[in-house]
C-alpha cells in the first residue's frame, strides 16, 4: 500500500509540480524544420525568461494537415492547447465556433492597431477582436531565380510574362530546365495564384479568387492566366511530378534550373546552402499585369483558445506579448525567412530580400493591391481551395486547353460554395 | 463436507466467470471503438457537419454531392482497377509460388521467409522504397542508363495514366509472399492418398493440380480473396508514400479521398459519406463469405 501511494504520488508529481510551481503555455505548431524551430525558439526563449513554463507540441508535416487533426482531436476531447499555429480562413471558422480567447486588452495597451498593416489584422483580428497573434507575413507571388543560369543565356532577369515566356527556348537550348517545379498539387495551387495575380491583377485576384464570382472565373482573364499555366507546364521538366517544393528549389540552387514560382519560405533553402541573393540568387516577384504593385501575402499566427483559468490568460498574454515583441520579430524571423508583422521594426538586420519584400507590403497595403493567398486558404475557405487545386492539378498534369481548365475550376468552386 | 462442495462450486463458477471477465473489457473496447464509431460515421454522413462534427441531419444530401463529385469517380474507377489487377495478380504469382515451392525442393526453408518478408514491411516503407526505384531520375531507369542502355524508358509513376499501375506493382510485391504462404498451407493440407490414388489412374501432373489440387483450395481461394480485397479498398499508406495521390489526382482512391474531405478539406460530413460507402462495399464482399462460411459447419 505504502509502495502504491509512493508511485502515485512520484507519477502525479511529475506532471503536476510544473504546472503548480509556474504558469505554463501549451504550443501547438507544425514548425518542425530547422528553420523553423529555431524561429519559434526565439518566442519560447522571450517566454520562458518571463517565468512562463512553455510546453512544446510539434506535429510534423508541414502544410500542418497532421496538425489540424491533432487539433481536431484535442477540440473534440476538450483539451485544446493554449495556442496553435494556423491559417487564414480557419483562424475565422474557429473563431466563429466561439473556441478562441482574446488579448485585446493588451494590444489595446501596446497599441497593435497602429502597427498592423490592414492585410495582418484581417486574419488575427476577427470580429474586432484579437484571437490570434501574428509572427510574420510570407510572400507567395515570388520567382526564386539561379544568377548563374542568366548569366549563361546572358539575359535580365523577367519583368513581363512575354519575357518569361521568351526566356524559355533559350534556357532549354543552353540545357537549363527553365522552370523548377514539384509536382504536388498544393505547388500547383500556389503556382496558380501566382500567375492570376500577375496577370490579372489585384482587382480581378479578388473578385475571382476572394469573392469567388462566377462571371469572373468564367471571364477571358481567366483563360489567359490558364494560357500562362500552359505555357509554364511546358517550362518544366518530366520528372517534376511528386517532386518535394525544397528538392526544386535545390535545382536552382545548383544552377540546373533557371527560376522556380514558390513563396518566400524557399529563401531558407537559399540561406542553408550559403547562397547570398544578388550575388547568387535573385528574389524577384512575380511579373504584374501594368507593372502596377502587388502582393499575395500569407500571414503566419498563433490562435489563441480560450481559457478559463486567470493564470492560463495571463501566459496567454505573455505569449502574445513576445510574440509582438520587436526584438523578437527581428530574430523569429531572420530564421524563417519572412518578414515581420509588424510595420515599424528596424529592418536593416534583414537581408535584401526581406528589405524589398517589407517595401512592397507597405507599398501594396497603401495602395490597397495587397491580396490573401489562395491556396494557403486564406482567400477562400478549405472546401473550395480544395476543390480548386484539384482543378487546378488536373489541368497542369493534363493537356486540357486553356478554356476546359477555366471551365473546370468555375464548375469546382461553384460545386464547393 | 459441505464446505467442500461450495468450494467446488465456486470453482467452476469461476472457471466459467473468468473467460467471460477476461474478455469483457477487449468486447466493450471494441462496441466503442469499431462499431460504436461505425454508427457514429454513419450518422455524421447524414449531417452538415463541416471543421467538427455537427448533429443537424440533411438526408442524403452529403451522398449526393459526393456522387457529383468527380474527384470521387476517380477514386472509385482507380479502386476498381487497383483491386481487380491487385487481387487477380497477387493470386496468380502466389499460388504459382506455393506450387513451386512444394515441389519438395531443398532450401524451401531459407526461401519460404524470402518470399514472405515484405509482408513484414509496412505500406510506407514499401512505397518509399518503390518511389524511388521507380523514379526516373534515380531509380531504375537511371540506372540502366548508366549501364549504357541509353533507350531504356521506364517512366510510369510521372505518368498519370500509367501511375495507378505503380501502385499495383509495388502492392503485389508486398502481399505475394504472403498469399503464398496462405496456399502452401492448403496444399500441405491436401491427403496425400488422393494424389497417390490419381497418379495410380495415370492423371498428369498438369491434369492433377489443374482437377484435383486446385478445387481442393478452394478455401485457401475464399481466404485470400477476403484478404486481398479488404486490403485494396482500405488503401491509404502506400498511396500516400507512392505517389502522393498524384500525378495531378490520377491515384486518388477512396480511402485517400475520404481523409482529405474529412480533415483537411472541412467537408466532414462528405467525407463520412464516402467512408460508409467504403464500409458496404467491404460489407458486400465479407457478408456472403461470412454466409457460406458459417453455413458449412452446423
Amino acid at each position: 500500500m505504502r509502495r502504491m501511494s509512493m508511485v502515485s504520488s512520484l507519477v502525479f508529481g511529475v506532471f503536476a509540480s510544473p504546472a503548480l510551481a509556474q504558469p505554463s503555455v501549451e504550443v501547438m505548431h507544425f514548425w518542425t524544420s530547422g528553420g523553423e524551430a529555431a524561429a519559434l525558439g526565439a518566442v519560447r526563449d522571450k517566454v520562458v525568461s518571463q517565468g512562463v513554463a512553455w510546453v512544446d507540441a510539434p506535429i510534423a508535416g508541414g502544410g500542418g494537415d497532421q496538425a489540424k487533426t491533432a487539433l481536431q482531436a484535442r477540440i473534440a476531447s476538450g483539451n485544446p492547447p493554449a495556442a496553435m499555429l494556423m491559417l487564414g480562413q480557419n483562424i475565422i471558422d474557429w473563431a466563429h465556433e466561439g473556441l478562441l480567447g482574446n488579448v485585446d486588452a493588451l494590444a489595446m495597451s501596446e497599441g497593435w492597431d497602429a502597427v498592423l498593416p490592414q492585410a495582418v489584422k484581417d486574419f488575427t483580428k476577427i470580429d474586432g477582436h484579437y484571437v490570434s497573434v501574428p509572427t510574420n507575413v510570407h510572400r507567395t507571388d515570388m520567382i526564386w531565380a539561379s544568377k548563374a543560369a542568366f548569366d549563361k543565356i546572358g539575359a535580365p532577369y523577367p519583368t513581363t510574362w512575354d519575357e518569361m515566356n521568351a526566356l524559355a527556348p533559350r534556357f532549354l537550348a543552353a540545357g537549363i530546365i527553365p522552370l523548377a517545379h514539384g509536382g504536388q498539387s498544393w505547388q500547383e495551387a500556389y503556382m496558380f495564384e501566382a500567375v492570376a495575380m500577375g496577370i490579372g491583377g489585384a482587382d480581378f485576384y479578388r473578385k475571382a479568387l476572394v469573392d469567388l464570382d462566377d462571371a469572373s472565373l468564367r471571364s477571358d482573364t481567366m483563360v489567359a492566366v490558364f494560357d500562362e499555366m500552359a505555357k509554364l507546364r511546358g517550362m518544366v521538366d518530366s520528372n517534376a511530378p511528386g517532386r518535394d517544393w525544397n528538392l526544386a528549389t535545390a535545382m536552382v540552387i545548383k544552377g540546373d534550373a533557371a527560376m522556380q514560382i514558390m513563396g518566400d519560405w524557399a529563401k531558407g533553402e537559399f540561406t542553408n546552402a550559403g547562397k547570398t541573393p544578388g550575388t547568387d540568387y535573385a528574389c524577384i516577384p512575380v511579373p504584374k499585369a501594368n507593372g502596377q504593385p502587388g502582393f499575395v501575402y500569407l500571414v503566419n499566427s498563433l490562435s489563441l483558445f480560450a481559457q478559463t483559468n486567470p493564470e492560463a490568460v495571463k501566459a496567454q498574454e505573455v505569449l502574445a506579448s513576445a510574440i509582438m515583441d520587436k526584438d523578437v520579430q527581428i530574430a523569429f524571423n531572420k530564421a524563417k525567412g519572412a518578414i515581420p508583422a509588424r510595420n515599424d521594426v528596424d529592418m536593416s538586420g534583414l537581408d535584401a530580400c526581406a528589405q524589398a519584400t517589407a517595401k512592397d507590403l507597405a507599398q501594396a497595403d497603401a495602395a490597397g493591391t495587397a491580396v490573401p493567398t489562395f491556396a494557403g486558404t486564406h482567400a477562400a475557405n478549405a472546401a473550395i481551395v480544395g476543390a480548386a487545386t484539384d482543378a487546378i492539378t488536373e489541368f497542369f498534369n493534363s493537356d486540357e486547353t486553356a478554356q476546359e481548365g477555366a471551365a473546370t475550376l468555375a464548375d469546382a468552386i461553384l460545386a464547393a460554395k | 463436507m459441505a464446505f467442500s462442495t461450495s468450494g467446488v462450486d465456486i470453482r467452476t463458477r469461476l472457471q466459467d466467470l473468468i473467460p467471460k471477465l477476461v474478455l469483457s473489457p477487449s468486447i466493450a473496447a471494441m462496441m466503442i471503438f469499431v462499431y460504436g464509431f461505425i454508427v457514429f460515421t454513419v450518422y455524421l454522413s447524414f449531417t452538415n457537419s463541416k471543421m467538427l462534427p455537427s448533429y443537424d441531419l440533411i438526408g442524403f444530401e452529403n451522398y449526393a454531392k459526393l456522387w457529383a463529385l468527380s474527384a470521387w469517380w476517380t477514386a472509385v474507377s482507380n479502386l476498381a482497377i487497383f483491386a481487380s489487377l491487385y487481387i487477380v495478380i497477387c493470386t496468380a504469382i502466389g499460388l504459382t509460388l506455393a506450387i513451386l515451392l512444394d515441389q519438395k525442393i531443398r532450401g524451401e526453408g531459407v526461401l519460404r521467409p524470402i518470399y514472405l518478408y515484405p509482408m513484414a514491411l509496412s505500406f510506407i516503407v514499401t512505397g518509399t522504397a518503390w518511389k524511388w526505384f521507380l523514379d526516373p531520375g534515380i531509380g531504375l531507369e537511371n540506372t540502366m542508363h548508366l549501364w549504357g542502355w541509353q533507350s531504356f524508358h521506364f517512366g510510369w509513376i510521372k505518368d498519370r495514366n500509367m501511375a495507378i499501375y505503380t501502385i499495383v506493382i509495388a502492392a503485389v510485391w508486398q502481399t505475394s509472399g504472403f498469399v503464398m504462404a496462405m496456399f502452401l498451407a492448403g496444399l500441405r493440407g491436401i491427403d496425400n492418398e488422393i494424389l497417390r490414388a490419381a497418379q495410380i489412374d495415370g492423371a498428369s501432373n498438369w491434369q492433377l493440380y489443374r482437377r484435383i489440387v486446385i478445387p481442393m483450395l478452394r478455401p485457401a481461394f475464399m481466404s485470400a480473396f477476403v484478404i486481398l480485397s479488404h486490403l485494396a479498398v482500405k488503401s491509404y499508406d502506400l498511396v500516400v508514400a507512392l505517389t502522393g495521390g498524384g500525378p495531378g489526382r490520377a491515384t486518388e482512391l477512396p480511402a485517400t479521398f475520404m481523409y482529405s474531405y474529412t480533415f483537411t478539406r472541412n467537408s466532414m460530413g462528405i467525407g463520412a459519406s464516402s467512408a460508409v460507402i467504403m464500409l458496404m462495399t467491404i460489407a458486400a464482399i465479407m457478408t456472403p463469405y461470412l454466409y457460406a462460411e458459417l453455413k458449412e459447419k452446423p
